[in-house]
């Protein structure tokens, strides 16, 4: 037995030793998993399972002091928050939790943490050891946010001048008469976006504040699950979830083939006042153009009014872009520095064309802008190909966040796996 | 064209398990999923389901997490058939099944005729590992007329 296992040891020494790249002062603190938990990641990189909290893990929130928050879909034994505190070598146990509210939204910022139910937004105070102190009296700061079922999750991100933004996603997928049904039309001057379909800002130490009372930041935005704030350009970026169902609803205009390939997930850079232009058109990525949506007169090649925001950047249709992160850390090689990852929770809506997704993206940026083109990052949550295309997959990342050493953590939605992926070449 | 695939499936059915010409209805081969319901039938509703449920319910039936629900273990499908055939007529939003919410708005199919509606229900509840019994086109009319 003794010799069987050292054998593979001796050997991998050897082989990491031949590389010459292997010294004893340069070995990591946190150890990656042998497996690397199952993730398929770039040369150079490892994985850890953190914690399994056994729920669905939307976003999550890592303090400068490295506790670790998720916020829960639906509160599981009451508590909808968990909080997780790391243990040796790099992993944590879930020590507790709080906030009986299930919801999507977790951000820590300024020695507050920021979490939002499906309607609410509440702030908890961070200690010296970045843990919450008031974990059942929370600050109420905005309550009465719309939620009519569909894309129904708040997210939440703040910028540097102390304003929080909200996601408010449209309760439809393309505004028609009748949503998802067979050829229904868009309906004239989409009323949804009078109180969705866009982000909401407000201020993030002022407490009471309503709905009504909030600044309509962007609009004809249909969904966005996953946003953060660019502090290299000072802009705030969302990743919307594009328009399903072309086939479905248009039969005669697409196959569906195209409809698993239409539309593009987009990257949005946001300014005050930008309309992305939904539910009026969607954007084509092998065309790289704004098409007008059918349910408003196109017939899948008339193009868009060109007033409406282009994307920053187009990624493969349906695969749920749910996590969106700037990478500032050091120890990820230069190249991440600035810029973005991106969690894609998977996609349903290829069938009967193979799924695709289960992935974290890395797109590249150079002063504030995308800058040539993403690659897969982290692969295989699903846990295999076959998977992948049936849709069934073992896991799906939804949230990320970076560590205070760098290490960047991934949410699953899905199984409820912590990840914390760590670069290990020097 | 349409009764090509039916043809082609009753074909290798016969060649595979080796049947009598006579009737398969008699002496059912044990891999046919269910009794009562003719592979015809089920082709028929199948049909109707690749072009009109797969893209939310899936091929496999086992639905989204969260978003559109199984078709698969669940009381709505194998269970009362006004309710099931009521799904179809007037559609369905925000249900929890099995303690699983599921978001997505499920639309009214009245662009099918009573023909599909019963087709492919009989193909659902016979499909997937469900076995029930088939919906006929008057109980599809029935409920329509209860509705109204």
């Amino acid at each position: 037995m003794k010799n069987h296992l050292t054998r593979p040891l001796l050997l991998a020494a050897a082989v990491a030793s031949s590389f010459g790249l292997y010294s004893l002062t340069s070995r990591p603190t946190v150890a990656p998993d042998a497996d690397n938990a199952g993730l398929k990641l770039p040369a150079g990189f490892g994985a850890l399972v953190v914690a399994e909290t056994g729920a669905r893990a939307r976003h999550i929130a890592v303090t400068p002091q490295g506790t670790i928050y998720v916020k829960l879909n639906r509160a599981k034994d009451g508590k909808g928050i968990l909080e997780l505190k790391p243990t040796a070598g790099g992993k944590a146990t879930v020590a507790g939790g709080f906030g009986s509210y299930g919801g999507t939204g977790i951000y820590a910022k300024g020695g507050y943490l920021y979490a939002s139910s499906d309607e609410d937004v509440y702030r908890y105070k961070l200690d010296a050891k970045g843990e919450v102190t008031n974990p059942a009296q929370p600050e109420k700061i905005v309550s009465g946010l719309l939620n009519r079922g569909e894309h129904e999750s708040k997210s939440i991100v703040l910028d540097n001048a102390g304003n929080l933004y909200v996601n408010v996603g449209a309760y439809s997928n393309s505004c028609q008469e009748k949503d998802r049904e067979k050829g229904s039309m868009g309906r004239p001057g989409c009323p949804i976006l009078d109180s969705a379909g866009g982000i909401w800002q407000f201020r993030a130490d002022k407490l009471g504040q309503t709905y009504g009372t909030g600044t309509r930041f962007a609009t004809g935005l249909r969904n966005v699950v996953g946003l953060d704030w660019n502090a290299q350009n000072n802009q705030l970026f969302v990743m919307q979830h594009g328009r399903d169902q072309l086939h479905d609803i248009f039969p005669a205009m697409y196959d569906t083939k195209q409809s698993a390939e239409l539309p593009a997930e987009c990257l949005y850079a946001l300014t005050k006042g930008a309309n992305a232009g939904w539910p009026y058109l969607y954007y084509d990525p092998v065309k790289k153009q704004k098409i007008l949506a059918p349910e408003y007169g196109g017939d899948g090649k008339k193009l868009a009014d060109a007033k409406y925001l282009d994307p920053a950047a187009a990624y493969p249709a349906h695969t749920a872009p749910d996590g969106l992160l700037f990478y500032t850390g050091t120890m990820f090689p230069a190249k991440y520095r600035n810029g973005a990852f991106i969690a894609f929770h998977g996609s349903w809506n290829r069938a009967p064309e193979p799924q695709k997704g289960y992935y974290v993206v890395f797109q590249p940026f150079q002063n504030g802008k995308p800058s040539g083109p993403w690659e897969v990052f982290a692969d295989n949550f699903a846990g295999s190909a076959e998977k992948v295309a049936s849709g069934r997959a073992d896991h799906k990342p939804c949230g990320l966040a970076q560590g205070p050493d760098g290490s960047l953590y991934v949410s699953d939605d899905k199984a409820g796996t912590i990840y914390r992926i760590v670069y290990n070449q020097k | 064209m349409k009764k090509l695939p039916v043809i082609l499936s009753l074909l290798l059915l016969s060649s595979g398990a080796a049947f009598a010409q006579k009737k398969p209805a008699a002496k059912a081969p044990a891999k046919k999923p269910t009794a009562g319901v003719s592979p015809a039938l089920l082709a028929a509703g199948k049909a109707v389901y690749t072009q009109n449920c797969l893209s939310c319910h899936q091929a496999d039936g086992g639905g989204v997490d969260g978003m559109n629900p199984p078709l698969t273990k669940t009381d709505y499908v194998l269970g009362d058939k006004p309710r099931l055939i009521g799904v179809l007529l007037n559609g369905l939003k925000g249900l929890e099944i099995n303690g699983e919410e599921y978001r997505s708005v499920m639309p009214a199919q009245t662009h099918l005729t009573e023909q599909q509606m019963a087709d492919v229900l009989t193909y659902v509840r016979n499909s997937f590992g469900n076995k029930a019994s088939a919906v006929t086109v008057g109980e599809v009319k029935a409920a329509r007329a209860a509705k109204k």
